[in-house]
């Protein structure tokens, strides 16, 4: 058995996991939460980001579970060094794209490196040539010929498994449904060709489509070639794109798991207590705020590296080391980004304070903690929902500007912020390498329109204002 | 039939499309002549809003028109295209709204928005425009119009918002005023300045105006003709004298039986069962039929036609002429009011010389820079099985009392004993224990409620905070026998407070307060969100808990006539001072403070004709943080003297339960 490795921010992502399972199933038995979630459901847009998102993120999870494999026992001696390695399940499917390892750039589906280079010919002499890749299309007898040809196959035979795989999950969905509603599968069909279904399965299936045609197109090609090229060390950069995907979903996600108790709290007990527990609450935030954030993440960033140096025994793996300076810049992060939130919680609370049920309440002599638990809270977390889908695709964009100027994640790590970074000397390059920063671009752009679009959605849902005048 | 300003024939307007619209108006005509008054009554969700936007065509987008015309003129409006509609609005027709408040943009000047107005419809004169709006602002009574002019909404009070928006209308002149419940909003005395004000207008510019309201007193003080509105359609119109001497629809009649007042202290009121019927159904029968009392066979299988009996005179029902019964009278009459007005007084709860300043802070140092006295030296008693009720305008600290009472606001200074105990001292855990003796109910129902939490749940919280009830089996019986002593059936206990009407909703709040078993319930304006058949069934609630349990009642109001109905005693305060306070009797019937004279002569009675002449107010109550030097009343009073200025006048003592607070009355 393979030793399972759980890493810091692996042990917070899968408590995340739980506590959104709990939520949805409080959520499911209370009638207020479960309509907007409903009207969630029924929105087009809103379901097809919904689809993007849940390939991200199981992309993601794939990514987050880590584990030291098992080294064959005859190479043993050899490989001792390979021992520490750490792998996730992504890794370990993503096995041909992370050892096909070239020299150094080559351009996407090519053949050839970027750059020319004296290659010995058979007779000795030299001839200053672009050289054949080692992996990227190794196969081909004469790339210049055979090229375009077996590009338009792989994509075609692409395609066909993409089309087999999706009739195989749209049939076996189509077919639970029909059996659930009671009707035929030729009805369930035309219902959902026609649009008649509460939830817009037309879509779901469309966007699943072209997902689906997407990564086995990207799958067939990528075993073959290097998709999106290869960076300057020859690392594939499809490879690193994905691995980034955990990245920036971790920095989006956990970095408000971390603000949200404290703003939650303080906010509401600043809203409710009011006198000197809301000038101190307040005190710190503005505090807080009026540092400039890259300058205190920078500064935590510097300490941590200070310290970890100073202990390095501690910090066994590259993989752990970075881990933790992931873990510690979500906590600089959370701790700079909390402030808006319990803002808004207090202000939201001072209101909610004054209505008649609170006080109603309080002449009955319930307990501070029972009113702020059983009617302030519950009437405020809508806010919290809204502010928690927005401040999402804020933070993955922030972990790239951050990348960029270095205080960011460790340079290690994939991230897009590290691939723009890097980009920053590609593009200065003749003639550029322009891959790395469009494909990391590419995918970030894909994953934060998907969640502004999703975010809208569960804001309009949950604003009372626009569900009144529905 | 020339002098018809506004003719409806068979106005239909439906909200919302799919399966089963909301029938908001079905079917109604009706006509208005030139001069004259017209006033459309009729309990909330009855459809009178939806016939102003209709006229106006202004409905909200899910509204459409699906029958009918409506001529103003020659004019059918129906039939204009939008760019002409625009001309119409505010030119031949003006509006003004409820909530003055909103109506007003809060970034632009007075004088801007009323130009804005007289651009469109007034452009023509040679005159600036601004002498126009100055005139405008004269002739509805603001005084210093060239002042106001520049003022922002803000710095006005209510009364002379609503006045501006009656400016605006006036601006393009208009034939036809509609005016949608324009005094709900205000105050009495306000309400009062502001009818006088309309009827003057009319009479100058000889407009006609459709007022809609649901306040019988309104009715009687203004209206030409009436027309009831029931479900969407009218049910009766008469000329307004003819309405108040006989009214012949049953839904009229309960109408005025159910409002309150002392002649009918003595009994209980009548209801009018149930609510309204929704609107998104065909009827078949008659749509009072389930709440109606003199139900026939006939009114459930045939839709009663519109019987026009005499000239302006007409009205929908099966009920003949010759039918009509008098009103059953409950002669229910109880010996409450004699027995304890000789029994023992023994005070419940005595409030001494109670203070509440809220500070005002200035500056970037948040220093205080002076009080808004709320509350500013409050005395009263309330005696076991008596109701005190606390009267005055919005502003005067009234709710400020109640809940300084209550503890929930911490008084400044003074004493409030309850039972012998001292509340104001008492801190944490004992305060906690003490709170089941005194609750509160509040004025909107609706609020008062947690929308995510279970009837049950409401009804057990306070059960649960005083650790009464027993076990959670033990706490669902006490809900269950609550919920039937407020008159809800045991399967309300695991609705959602949503679910019910606004009547029922005030039950809840009702059974909630009783599951802690308190002595004194503080009523903060129970009724004023209910419509007036709904406030009745309220009203003999809590009066028939009066009876049964003992309590007494601290009743806050603003509502002369629900006073005179269930009250003992009365206080009246201005400006967060008691002015006088006696017994029902005393103070109704011979009011000798001048606030407390001009507040009564104010209120609208449901009598055409047959009202004291009112005195009116000028302008408004002024700010309590910086209340007037001397008697807080003397700037409006008029019968202030010199002397008025120079000190506060010490409450006199007229009987043993009389005081009233006015240099009048100290030679």
């Amino acid at each position: 058995m393979p030793e399972l490795v759980i890493l810091w921010t692996d042990a917070l992502i899968f408590l995340l996991i739980a506590l959104m399972l709990v939520f949805g199933h409080l959520a499911a038995s209370r009638e207020h939460l479960r309509t907007p979630w409903r009207s969630v459901g029924q929105s087009r847009m809103g379901m097809g980001a919904l689809v993007v998102l849940s390939v991200y993120v199981l992309i993601g999870v794939l990514d987050s579970v880590h584990y030291k494999p098992l080294l064959p026992e005859t190479a043993q001696t050899a490989r001792i060094t390979h021992s520490n390695e750490v792998l996730s399940l992504l890794d370990c499917l993503l096995t041909p794209l992370r050892e096909q390892q070239e020299k150094t750039y080559s351009s996407p589906l090519s053949s050839y490196l970027y750059s020319k280079e004296n290659i010995e010919q058979a007779d000795g002499s030299m001839r200053r040539e672009y050289p054949r890749l080692k992996y990227g299309g190794a196969h081909l007898q004469n790339p210049e010929q055979e090229w375009a040809a077996d590009i338009a196959w792989t994509i075609l035979v692409g395609a066909a498994e993409a089309l087999l795989a999706w009739l195989i999950i749209v049939s076996s969905i189509t077919i639970w449904h029909a059996q659930r509603a009671g009707h035929s599968c030729f009805q369930q069909c035309q219902r959902i060709i026609s649009r008649q279904t509460d939830i817009p399965w037309h879509v779901i299936f469309m966007v699943l489509g072209i997902i689906l045609l997407l990564a086995f197109v990207a799958g067939n090609l990528g075993v073959k070639y290097h998709l999106l090229g290869t960076d300057k060390v020859g690392e594939d950069v499809f490879y690193q794109v994905l691995k980034s995907i955990r990245t920036g979903l971790v920095i989006g996600t956990l970095t408000t798991l971390i603000m949200l108790p404290a703003a939650i709290m303080m906010g509401i007990m600043a809203g409710y207590f009011r006198g000197w527990v809301d000038d101190v609450i307040q005190y710190i935030y503005t505090t807080l705020s009026s540092i400039p954030g890259v300058l205190l993440i920078a500064a935590a960033i510097l300490m941590l590296h200070v310290y970890m140096n100073e202990h390095s025994d501690e910090f066994t793996s590259l993989i752990e080391r970075a881990d933790l300076r992931l873990l510690f810049l979500c906590i600089i992060l959370g701790v700079t980004s909390w402030t808006g939130l319990c803002r808004m919680l207090r202000g939201e609370t001072l209101k909610l304070r004054e209505l008649d049920y609170v006080q109603a309440a309080q002449a009955f002599g319930v307990r501070h903690f029972t009113i702020i638990t059983r009617h302030i809270l519950p009437n405020v977390l809508h806010i919290v929902m809204i502010s928690v889908v927005l401040d999402f695709s804020g933070l993955v964009l922030a972990e790239a500007v951050l990348s960029y100027v270095n205080i960011g994640v460790d340079p290690t790590m994939n991230s897009w912020g590290n691939m723009i970074n890097s980009a920053r000397l590609e593009m200065a390059r003749e003639p550029i390498v322009w891959w790395s920063l469009a494909a990391a671009l590419v995918f970030m752009f894909t994953l934060v329109l998907a969640a502004n679009l999703f975010s809208d959605v569960v804001r309009d849902a949950f604003d009372p204002r626009l569900r009144g005048g529905k | 039939m020339s002098d018809a300003l506004l003719r409806i024939k068979n106005l239909k307007t439906w909200l919302g499309s799919g399966s089963s619209p909301v029938r908001a108006i079905d079917g109604i005509d009706l006509e208005i002549k030139k001069g004259e008054t017209f006033v459309l009554l009729g309990e909330s969700g009855c459809g009178k809003s939806m016939t102003a936007l209709s006229i106006m065509r202004l409905l909200p987008p899910v509204g459409r028109i699906v029958e009918g015309s409506i001529h103003l003129g020659d004019t059918n409006l129906l039939d204009l295209p939008e760019s002409l509609m625009r001309c119409e609005r505010g030119g031949r027709m003006g509006m003004i709204f409820q909530e003055p408040m909103t109506s007003l943009n809060p970034v632009l000047t007075v004088g801007s928005q009323i130009i804005e107005a007289v651009n469109i419809h007034d452009a023509s004169q040679e005159r600036k425009p601004k002498d126009r709006v100055i005139e405008l602002l004269k002739a509805v009574g603001i005084p210093d119009p060239e002042q106001r002019f520049d003022e922002y909404p803000h710095q006005l009070s209510g009364g002379m918002k609503q006045r501006v928006m009656i400016a605006i209308a006036l601006a393009g002149r208009p034939q036809l005023l509609i005016a949608d419940e324009p005094t709900t909003a205000l105050d009495v005395t306000i309400q009062a300045q502001v009818l006088t004000l309309m009827k003057q207008l009319q009479q100058e510019t000889g407009m006609a105006i459709l007022l809609i309201t649901h306040d019988l007193g309104v009715v009687a003080e203004v209206a030409d003709r009436v027309a009831v509105m029931y479900a969407g359609q009218i049910v009766e119109t008469a000329p307004c004298k003819a309405f108040f001497q006989s009214p012949r629809h049953p839904y009229s009649r309960k109408l005025f039986q159910s409002i309150p007042g002392r002649e009918k202290r003595a009994q209980r009121l009548a209801v009018i069962k149930g609510t309204v019927p929704p609107l998104d159904q065909e009827f078949t029968g008659c749509r009072f039929a389930d709440r109606c009392d003199d139900v026939m066979d006939v009114c459930r299988q045939q839709s009663p036609e519109w019987d026009q009996y005499g000239e302006g005179l007409g009205v929908r029902c099966h009920l003949q002429a010759s039918h009509v019964t008098t009103a059953k009278k409950i002669d229910e009459v109880d010996d409450r009011v004699a027995k304890i007005e000789n029994g023992s007084l023994t005070p419940l709860l005595s409030v001494d010389d109670l203070k509440v300043y809220f500070p005002i802070h200035k500056g970037i140092f948040r220093r205080v820079a002076g009080h808004v006295r709320a509350v500013d030296g409050v005395s009263l008693e309330i005696h076991v099985g008596r109701t005190l009720a606390v009267v005055g305008e919005s502003g005067c600290g009234k709710t400020t009392v109640g809940k300084a009472i209550l503890q929930l606001i911490k008084p400044t200074d003074g004493q409030v004993q309850f039972d012998h105990h001292e509340l104001t001292t008492l801190r944490g855990e004992a305060l906690r224990k003490k709170r089941s003796d005194l609750q509160i109910i509040f004025q909107d129902p609706m609020a008062s409620m947690n929308p995510r939490m279970l009837v049950h749940n409401i009804i057990e919280e306070g059960m649960l905070a005083q650790g009464v009830g027993g076990n959670a089996a033990g706490r669902r019986t006490r809900v269950l026998e609550l919920l039937q002593q407020v008159g809800l059936p045991g399967s309300a206990a695991d609705r959602y407070p949503h679910e019910f009407s606004g009547g029922q909703r005030q039950r809840i709040c009702v059974a909630r307060v009783l599951a802690v078993e308190p002595r004194l319930i503080i009523c903060d304006e129970p009724t004023s969100a209910l419509d007036v058949s709904v406030q009745a069934q309220i009203l003999n609630l809590l009066q028939s808990l009066q009876q049964q349990l003992g309590l007494s009642y601290l009743f806050i109001t603003h509502d002369i006539s629900v006073v005179a109905y269930l009250a003992h005693e009365v206080a009246v305060m201005y400006l967060g001072r008691i002015v006088e306070r006696g017994t029902v009797a005393e103070v109704l019937d011979d009011p000798q403070h001048p606030y407390t004279q001009a507040l009564l002569s104010a209120v609208p009675v449901a009598e055409p004709g047959g009202k004291r002449k009112t005195i009116h107010l000028e302008g408004d109550m002024p700010s309590p943080a910086t209340p007037p030097a001397g008697c807080h009343f003397h700037p409006r009073c008029p019968q202030a003297m010199d002397r008025c200025q120079k000190a506060y006048p010490k409450a006199v003592s007229l009987s043993k339960t009389r005081s009233v607070s006015c240099l009048l009355l100290e030679n």
